[in-house]
């Protein structure tokens, strides 16, 4: 298919409905709405299910309802949303059915505001909601990554009976680039064994996220840490640049990694040996591939925009064996290339230590820019 | 390569359209292109501005501080992006909208009075494509041939019939900027 | 004794769309009336095969285990929202959700009020006994004026706790709302009738004449601190009252239906 300009939130839904999506329920809230829009419009049009829901808590157990039939479906918002979201996703993951989340981040915590952000990088790959479980969660950092992983994440939820969310931020959501989309695929409702849509000559089936009995939850909490521990050894995705005979590593996701790349192009060209490691999925983090570079690399510097969430991450990949700088934009701020690179320019030549604080020296370094 | 524009002006003065038009162009030369919207609560009114990054690899940052190009069509967006421009690189006043002349002598300089052509030509929203037109007069990336054929490719139905003043405006633009072209010294 | 189990004798059994599990509702809660009137019109209307029903979260969080139907189990509130979605991806199923007051009118206000507004082609049996049940008496969002519950001490005091919240009335309102009538449990005579309100509520989504809610009057012995008998006499003493029975809305749609 040829190349097409298309706004991300746009593309991500049209590679939905693409790939087979049945279901859409979701709520307004900035910057994600063209999606819900695009749905709004399209879905209807196909004869496929689309609910703009009182709230995001409605939009989420409507969802949750829709995945209870093993239907395709799907929901999107942003930050105060997905906060609301969290008691239903909570709910899909301890009943084990499958869903696609994006997740389009903006600054806060509260209201904050409607700028890009990654502030919700533990919030959503941590868990968020309440028990043992965790999302599967893709990073992509354009839109033809985002559309890409559309199918990717369907197929992610459906294999691992979990939450696979799309995380992206304003930036990725509200852009335009050149895209090729998926071409149109029929909807296909798989007759999954646990599906509920009525118990005609099979016995009934019950999808429930309620084990009283603790010995059965605790069953359930392995079963999922086995799938999880599955899907850590097998979906593992990342994309590197300039790896090879890199002395420094920049690791950024997302948005941020993308920026980071031209600041790594940019010290290329002035003679630093930097490369640049952006993780696709988050969670699974690629802990054992940065174990890997960190033998070959002299330091890390870790960018995000946020305080330091995937640092965390990163520091547990290296254990201390080498030196872990950060720098973080907050609030909704996008860094520019430049700034970025001017940290590279300075772990190239400063002395670190593995035993220092990057969170305090970055915060040092941060008091002579908001001033 | 890669070259990266900023186009600042008014909500409502055509600004977003301008730099997909661009794109466009850009997407159908086989080039990589991105096009980001600024972020301000005003829909109208209120300054509005994208930047687009036109490359032949994958394009890193979105977002850029000093462009190469930049494009203003009110007095707000002058003086936001006057000192912004990269030295050697190239600023479009849209001459209509501000009361002074530019104040650099290291970048190339364009003035054109954007909104008098457009309505010359029959319609003051046309003024955005004039300023495109004065644009390509020193966009290396790409020609007037290469916009006027993804208006014409990409132009939705409905709009069709704008394209003649459209592509006039471009032109227009275009001639305007290469007879009132101040290069940059040095 | 073997001649009384011939078919002609039969008077009294469980419904095929039941399953054998014993009951876990304590004795004297005409929650298990209310199940058993669900479970005879969905056998009777031949729909068990095609049923998904909705439990919530309350003294009906395990509905599922007497059914004989698919079922799933919605968070504190969402049963409506929940419904949603599986009614929209399985249109010509049939979808229940069974609530109580605590659920239904408090936490899950926004998804009831807004499922009615949609006109979701949905059934909801709504049980009101004026109390949190399982968590141990509080009180409700349908709580009684001067009603003592383990967090209305001295009796519930309008002027602190606000008053209690008539959903059959508020939900008539919605124009999307097809059928919307409150009952009672309290005597066979009420009950013959709540069935056929059930049965009816069912045959509107059947023909896909928008929501349809049937608030069934209930009692809660335990919580109330009453025997099963004096709770029914209370029921009709202090609740009728105040929630009178009646047909709330019948859409002009269901009206010419003719159920």
């Amino acid at each position: 298919m040829a190349r097409e300009l298309w706004e991300g939130n746009q593309a991500i839904a049209e590679a939905a409905i693409r790939v087979g999506l049945e279901a859409y329920f979701g709520y307004p809230i900035t910057p994600q709405n063209e999606i819900l829009e695009w749905m709004s419009k399209r879905l209807p049009e196909l004869g496929r299910a689309f609910v703009q829901a009182e709230a995001e808590l409605g939009a989420i157990n409507m969802v949750y309802g829709a995945a209870c039939t093993g239907a395709r479906v799907m929901t999107s918002s942003s930050s105060p949303g997905i906060s609301l979201m969290m008691e239903g996703l909570s709910y899909i993951a301890g009943t084990e059915v499958p869903m696609v989340l994006v997740n389009v981040m903006r600054g806060g915590p509260g209201l904050g505001n409607i700028a890009p952000s990654q502030a919700d990088y533990n919030q959503i790959c941590k868990g968020g909601g309440h028990g043992d479980y965790h999302p599967i969660v893709l990073a992509p950092a354009s839109i033809q990554e985002a559309v890409d992983l559309m199918p990717v994440a369907f197929d992610l939820a459906e294999k691992y009976l979990n939450i696979c969310c799309i995380l992206i931020d304003g930036s990725i959501g509200q852009m335009m680039e050149p895209v090729e989309l998926p071409e149109m695929r029929p909807v296909v409702r798989k007759d999954y064994p646990w599906a509920v849509n009525g118990a005609k000559g099979r016995p009934r089936r019950i999808l429930t996220s309620i084990y009283l009995d603790p010995p059965e939850e605790e069953k359930t909490n392995l079963r999922l840490l086995k799938r999880w521990r599955e899907a850590q050894e097998k979906e593992i995705r990342y994309k590197e640049y300039f790896i090879e005979d890199a002395e420094f590593v920049v690791i950024g996701f997302g948005t941020a990694g993308r920026v980071a790349l031209s600041a790594v192009r940019a010290a290329r060209a002035q003679g630093i040996k930097v490369g640049l490691f952006r993780p696709i999925t988050v969670a699974p983090f690629p802990y054992k591939r940065l174990a890997e570079l960190a033998r070959q690399a002299s330091a890390f510097l870790v960018v995000e925009m946020n305080a330091g969430q995937m640092l965390e991450d990163v520091r547990l990949a290296v254990n201390g064996s080498i030196p872990i700088e950060f720098y973080g934009r907050l609030g909704g701020v996008v860094p520019f290339p430049d700034e970025i690179l001017s940290e590279i320019q300075r772990v190239a030549k400063a002395k670190l230590r593995a035993d220092s604080d990057p969170i305090a020296d970055w915060m040092k370094r941060m008091e002579m820019i908001a001033r | 390569m890669q070259t990266e524009l900023i186009l600042s002006g008014f909500g409502g003065q055509g600004i977003m359209f301008a730099g997909q038009v661009l794109s466009y162009a850009a997407m159908d030369a086989g080039k990589q292109v991105t096009w980001i919207p600024s972020y301000g609560p005003e829909m109208r009114g209120g300054t509005a501005n994208c930047t687009v990054v036109i490359a032949d690899e994958e394009i890193g940052s979105p977002v850029v501080k000093n462009p190469d190009v930049a494009l203003v069509m009110n007095l707000p967006s002058l003086d936001k992006y006057e000192p912004l421009v990269k030295p050697g690189g190239m600023l479009v006043i849209n001459e209509s909208m501000v009361d002074r002349g530019a104040r650099r002598d290291d970048i190339t300089v364009v003035t054109v009075p954007c909104s008098e052509i457009a309505e010359e030509i029959g319609s003051i929203k046309m003024a955005n494509m004039v300023a495109v037109g004065a644009l390509l007069s020193g966009l290396k990336e790409l020609t007037v041939a290469d916009v006027e054929a993804a208006l014409n490719a990409h132009m939705p139905g409905r709009h069709k019939h704008l394209l003649p003043k459209n592509i006039e405006a471009i032109h227009k633009g275009y001639e305007y900027a290469r007879a009132h072209t101040v290069k940059a010294k040095g | 004794m073997a001649t009384l189990m011939v078919p002609e004798n039969l008077v009294y059994e469980r419904p095929h769309s039941f399953t054998d599990a014993p009951t876990h509702y304590c004795p004297g809660c005409t929650h298990g009336v209310a199940h058993r009137l669900i479970a005879e019109v969905l056998e009777e209307m031949n729909l068990t095969e095609r049923t998904i029903g909705v439990a919530p979260v309350g003294c009906a969080v395990f509905a599922y285990n007497y059914f004989d139907t698919d079922f799933v189990e919605a968070a504190h509130g969402r049963a409506p929202a929940m419904a949603t979605g599986i009614k929209r991806c399985l249109p010509d199923h049939i979808v229940f959700t069974y609530q109580g007051d605590g659920d239904l009118a408090s936490i899950g206000m926004g998804e009831i009020v807004h499922a009615a507004a949609r006109g979701e082609n949905i059934t909801v049996i709504f049980i009101n006994n004026a109390n949190y049940g399982m968590t141990g008496g509080q009180m409700a969002p349908t709580t009684l004026p001067g009603m003592k519950t383990t967090s209305s001490p001295d009796g519930r005091d309008v002027e602190t706790q606000g008053y209690p919240i008539r959903m059959a009335e508020m939900l008539a309102t919605l124009d999307g709302a097809g059928y919307v009538v409150r009952r009672s449990l309290h005597d066979p005579a009420n009950i013959r009738k709540a069935k056929k309100a059930i049965r009816t509520a069912f045959e509107v989504q059947e023909r896909k004449l928008g929501f349809s809610m049937v608030e069934l009057l209930s009692t809660c012995p335990s919580n109330w601190n009453l025997t099963p008998v004096e709770s029914l006499k209370w029921l009709e003493e202090h609740m009728l009252p105040f929630y009178p029975l009646g047909d709330y809305k019948v859409a002009p749609a269901v009206a010419a239906a003719k159920i």
